[in-house]
Order: structure tokens, then C-alpha cells, then sequence
């Protein structure tokens, strides 16, 4: 059996940290430690080392968004250090500013999202694979800009279908499942849209999608 | 450089127009002195007015060329236009002191302005033609400290000419700038017309903030009423409902458990929509520059937006700023359909933020037309803040908000 995901928890509310201690240990990950404001999440990164920090935005004492800072902080430290931000509010701005080193392993959700368990947990797995997993709305926002600027003009409806998931950063397998596509058709279509786009293409799942966030938040 | 230079060149001039004022201002003053008595007699009704207007013209040239000095001056008059009323008015009386008492305190330095460069001028290049001809005449030629009686003199004068000159030119601008500052206080209104008018505008800046206000706190109020709390009475009502049906369906149950899932995640929804329309979440977190980076960022236009400011103004300004800039972009989004990219500044100086907002729309903007304006005008009257817009027809679009704040640096 592979060894358990260690998480570093950072959120203010005690009932929603608690919720959160207990849905991960719950799916086998261990948390090393479950924290409510900034300055020690930074010292808890520092100290266990996580292999993820699934971490609030807004985070005491400041009460701004402090644990976003600290997040970014420790992703400079560590090049791709996996870390998986909840906020009440998704903001461009900050979901381009976790995109922008371009290493991957990020995630930004809506606090909701964390109510679907099934889905959050594998948001919380992918990130910490090296995955991304941006919020739906993140997606759908990046994706209207990308149409009024005529860049997604070229896809046929399907493969927009399949690039809106994709940017989402799910697994080719779940864009399958819920388009009703065999793996092979998803594997064609991103193909297509690659090569409409113009993109490097790569067999790296991950750097596949970064390219098309890339794409699509220029 | 050359702008300088210009105006160091051109202070002995102003200083003679000034001078020149003094004049027609003293005779202006007298000849509404004199109109005033005749009011007595009757004549004055048709002489007043005339009498006052040209007074006034005089002083709104010199106040012209206070400005030119760099100093700022109001003009003080008010909507009257009869005999009495113009002679009942605080600016007549005043404008008629300004005539008498300004050249008695300011014409040394104008003097100074313009005699200290033509006696260099003078020296440097007059005096070696003429001291000849004076001296033969009877005349004694001195220049400063040197007496002339030679070639050789009246060359070494040349240099202390050209340097009376150069000190000349360089004092001048100041000078002006200080009779100016003088002239100012006689020219532009009392502190008394200066407060009332403040006084104005700070009660109706007051009920438009406080009528802004109160529709505001309407609208959050329906906005919660219609929204949030009708969901969550909806979710308290499923969850109450699968309780009581955890028994004996518990299929229904769940159903129920999933309905009051999905309100919930509308409710806040609905609440973020809310708080964003309140206080955005990036205009907490970061200040002004990221908030407008990220209403760019939210917009479908190409929205470029570029920021010096050293710190955060007070949060009531920033909030005020940011919605007025997010209704600057609404507007270009719904008007200016043909436009594709908006550029965005700001910048802080003199305790002066501004904010300019362009876009490569078609132009032909109406400031009086749409509500959406006047709404971002009384937003910022507030603090003194001003809107104002230039938009040509065929573009492009130039909007820019002023409003005076300190700013803390972070």
C-alpha cells in the first residue's frame, strides 16, 4: 500500500477545519496538522514538510488574504509545492497569481466544493500528484474571456465541452465518464484541440492542462 | 528648461501688464465710487452696473495673471446684476479695496521685476554708446559701483550690466509669484463667501450621501430578504421534511438532504453576489490597484490598468473609486459597443488621486445623458472628488475622476 498523503490544514473555522480534518483522514490521508492562521501555517509547512497544504485564503490575524500570501511564499520556496486553496469567493486575480509559475500543483475552489466529498477528495489527490484543479467558475470565467476574444472560435461545441473540463483539471478518464465518451474519444478530441489551438503538444496529462490555462488566462 | 527660461523672459513683462492693472483698477474703482453717489440723485441706478462690470473686468485680468504666477484664485462674484444689489455685494467692496490697497503693498516688487533687468540692459548695451555723448552734455555716468569716464569703464560695466540683468530674470518669477499670493487673498473671495459656499455644498453632498446610503442599505436589505433568507427557510424546511422521513423513506429523505445541499450552495452564492456589490473581497485584501486588476480581469474588454500609487487612501475613498471605475467599464461594455480595449491609471500626486479611464470606443459620450454619471459625481463629491469627461465623436473616450485624499503607504 502506498503511503498516506500528509496534509497541513489552514482554515479559520473551527467547524469547517474540523469537517476538513475529518472527510481527509476519513479517505486515508493523514493530517499532520490543522492550523487557523497564517503564521503558523508557514511555520507548519516549514516544520512537517507536507506533501499538501489545503489552505484558506482568508486566514486571522490580518483577515485579508494572508493565506494565499503564504501559500505562494512557500511555492517560491519550494518550486511545486502542492497546494489546494478553498476560498468563499474565486477571484481571477488570484487564481492567474497560483498559475503563474507555471509548476502545476495548484488547486483553487470554491468552499462549497467541499461539500461534494467525492470530488473534493480527488481534487485534493490530483493537486498533490502534480495536477491542477480549478474551480468551475474559474473555468467558466477564463472560458467567456477566451470566447470574446475569438480564441476558442475554431472548436466544435464537444471539444469546447472537453477544454472547459480539461481547464477544470479533471482526469481524461472523469471527462470521459461525464461527457459519455470511451478514453480514446477524449484522448482525439484533446488531440483536435491542441491542434487547433496551436499548443505544444505532450503526453504529460498535467502539463497538458497548464498549457491550455496558459492559453487561456494570456 | 525652455519653458522656464520663457517665463523668466517674460516676468518683466508681466510685471508691467500688472502695474498697468494697478491703473485701470484705481480708475475703475473710482469711477464706481463716484456712480455710487450718484445713486442719490438717481443717475447712479444706470451708472452702477457699468461702472462695476468694467471694475470687474480689470480684476479678472489681474486674476489671470495671478494664475499665470501659479497662484490659485476663485472668482468671488455671485448672480447679482441691479445697482443695489451689486453694490450690497461682498466682492464690489472687496474688488474696490483689492484696487487701492494692492499697489500700495506689491508695486515694489513688480518695479523690481522689470527695473533690475532694463538697468542691466542698460549697462550692458546702451551705456557704452552714449556715456560719450552724456559726459559731453554735462552728464555724470555711473553705473553701480563703477564710475564711467573711459572706454575702459564703461566695458567693465558690461559684465556688472549682465549681471544685473541674469539677477534680474532670475528674481523675477518669484516676485511676481509673491505680489500674486498678496493679490490673491484681496482678489478672490472673503473667507466668509468662501465658507458659505463650502457650506453649500457640504449640506447637499451630505443628503445625496445619506439618501445613496439609505437606498443602498433598501437594496442589501431586499437583496437578503428575496435571496439568502429564502433559500435557507427553503433548506430548514427540506431538512425538517427528511427528518421526518428518515424512517420511513429514507430514499425521499435523501432526496430531500440533496435539495437542501444544492440551496445552500445558492444561498451563498447569492451572498457572495451580495458582499461582492458591498465590499469586494479583493478590495479588502489588497487595495484599489488589484481590485481594478481584478474587475480587468473579470471584464470582457482588454483591460490594460496601470498603477503608481505609494500606498492605500482611506477605505471609504477606495470603495468609492472602485465603484465608480466599475461603472466606468459597465459603461464602456454597454455603450461603446464598438470598443475593444479600455486603458485604466492611477496615480497620486499632491494629494491628488487620480483615476483616468480610456477607451478606443466611438466616442461622443453625453455627461448629462444617464444616471450612471451623476451617480459616480455624487459618490465622489463626498470627498471633494470631481468627474470629468471628454469624448469626442469618433473617440476616443477620456473619463477622469479626481478626488483629494491623504494616502497611507503600506
Amino acid at each position: 500500500m502506498r503511503d498516506p498523503i500528509r496534509v497541513v490544514v489552514a482554515e479559520d473555522l473551527f467547524l469547517l477545519r474540523d469537517g476538513l480534518v475529518r472527510t481527509l483522514t476519513e479517505h486515508g490521508f493523514t493530517v499532520v496538522a490543522a492550523v487557523g492562521t497564517g503564521p503558523s501555517l508557514r511555520k507548519a509547512i516549514v516544520d512537517e514538510q507536507p506533501d499538501i497544504a489545503v489552505v484558506d485564503v482568508r486566514l486571522p490575524p490580518s483577515f485579508t488574504d494572508e493565506g494565499l500570501q503564504v501559500a505562494i511564499e512557500a511555492r517560491r520556496q519550494r518550486p511545486g509545492f502542492p497546494v489546494l486553496v478553498l476560498s468563499q469567493y474565486v477571484e481571477q486575480l488570484y487564481a492567474r497569481e497560483l498559475l503563474a509559475d507555471g509548476n502545476g500543483s495548484v488547486g483553487y475552489l470554491l468552499k462549497d466544493r467541499v461539500f461534494n466529498t467525492d470530488q473534493f477528495v480527488e481534487a485534493v489527490r490530483s493537486v498533490a500528484g502534480g495536477g491542477t484543479a480549478m474551480d468551475p467558475q474559474v473555468v467558466a470565467k477564463l472560458l467567456s474571456r477566451g470566447d470574446a476574444r475569438g480564441r476558442t472560435a475554431d472548436l466544435t461545441p464537444r471539444e469546447r465541452d472537453v477544454l472547459e473540463l480539461m481547464a477544470a483539471g479533471r482526469s481524461n478518464a472523469a471527462i470521459g465518464q461525464q461527457l459519455r465518451l470511451s478514453v480514446s474519444a477524449v484522448t482525439k478530441h484533446i488531440a483536435s484541440i491542441f491542434g487547433k489551438l496551436d499548443l505544444p503538444a505532450s503526453d504529460d496529462d498535467n502539463r497538458r492542462v497548464l498549457a491550455v490555462l496558459a492559453y487561456l488566462n494570456r | 528648461m525652455v519653458a522656464e527660461l520663457r517665463a523668466r523672459v517674460f516676468a518683466p513683462v508681466r510685471a508691467l501688464v500688472t502695474m498697468l492693472l494697478s491703473v485701470a483698477g484705481v480708475l475703475a474703482a473710482v469711477l464706481v465710487l463716484v456712480s455710487s453717489a450718484l445713486v442719490v440723485v438717481g443717475i447712479g441706478r444706470y451708472a452702477v452696473p457699468p461702472a462695476v462690470w468694467l471694475l470687474r473686468k480689470v480684476a479678472d485680468a489681474a486674476r489671470a495673471l495671478v494664475r499665470m504666477a501659479g497662484v490659485d484664485v476663485r472668482r468671488p462674484y455671485g448672480p447679482e446684476t441691479s445697482a443695489i444689489g451689486l453694490l450690497k455685494a461682498r466682492s464690489t467692496w472687496r474688488d474696490i479695496g483689492w484696487a487701492f490697497i494692492d499697489p500700495v503693498i506689491g508695486t515694489w516688487a513688480t518695479a523690481l521685476a522689470i527695473a533690475m533687468p532694463l538697468f542691466g540692459v542698460y549697462g550692458a548695451v546702451v551705456q557704452p554708446f552714449v556715456w560719450r555723448a552724456n559726459e559731453r552734455a554735462g552728464g555724470i555716468n555711473s553705473f553701480g559701483p563703477i564710475h564711467v569716464t573711459s572706454t575702459v569703464t564703461a566695458l567693465a560695466a558690461i559684465p556688472v550690466g549682465l549681471a544685473m540683468i541674469a539677477a534680474g530674470l532670475y528674481i523675477g518669477p518669484p516676485l511676481l509669484t509673491l505680489r500674486a499670493s498678496w493679490s490673491a487673498d484681496l482678489l478672490g473671495p472673503s473667507r466668509t463667501t468662501a465658507l458659505e459656499e463650502r457650506v453649500e455644498t457640504l449640506v447637499e453632498t451630505r443628503a445625496d450621501s445619506a439618501g445613496a446610503q439609505a437606498a443602498e442599505l433598501r437594496r442589501i436589505e431586499r437583496d437578503l430578504h428575496d435571496g439568502a433568507q429564502a433559500r435557507l427557510v427553503a433548506l430548514g424546511m427540506s431538512l425538517s421534511n427528511a427528518e421526518r422521513l428518515f424512517e420511513e423513506d429514507p430514499e425521499a429523505a435523501r432526496n430531500l438532504v440533496i435539495a437542501a445541499r444544492e440551496a445552500s450552495s445558492r444561498a451563498l452564492d447569492q451572498l457572495r453576489d451580495l458582499v461582492r456589490g458591498v465590499h469586494p473581497p479583493v478590495l479588502a485584501d489588497r487595495g484599489l490597484a488589484d481590485a481594478i486588476r481584478a474587475l480587468a480581469l473579470d471584464s470582457l474588454l482588454e483591460v490594460e490598468v496601470r498603477s503608481d500609487l505609494p500606498g492605500r487612501p482611506s477605505l471609504p475613498v477606495e470603495s468609492a473609486v472602485y465603484f465608480a471605475a466599475n461603472e466606468l467599464l459597465a459603461n464602456t461594455a454597454k455603450h461603446a459597443r464598438s470598443a475593444t480595449t479600455v486603458a485604466i491609471s492611477l496615480h497620486y500626486t499632491n494629494g491628488v488621486l487620480r483615476c483616468v479611464v480610456t477607451d478606443d470606443g466611438p466616442g461622443g459620450a453625453d455627461p448629462m445623458n444617464g444616471t450612471g454619471l451623476r451617480g459616480i459625481e455624487s459618490r465622489l463629491a463626498i470627498f471633494d472628488g470631481t468627474v470629468e469627461v471628454d469624448s469626442p465623436v469618433s473617440g476616443p473616450t477620456r473619463v477622469q475622476l479626481e478626488v483629494p485624499c491623504a494616502i497611507r503607504s503600506v
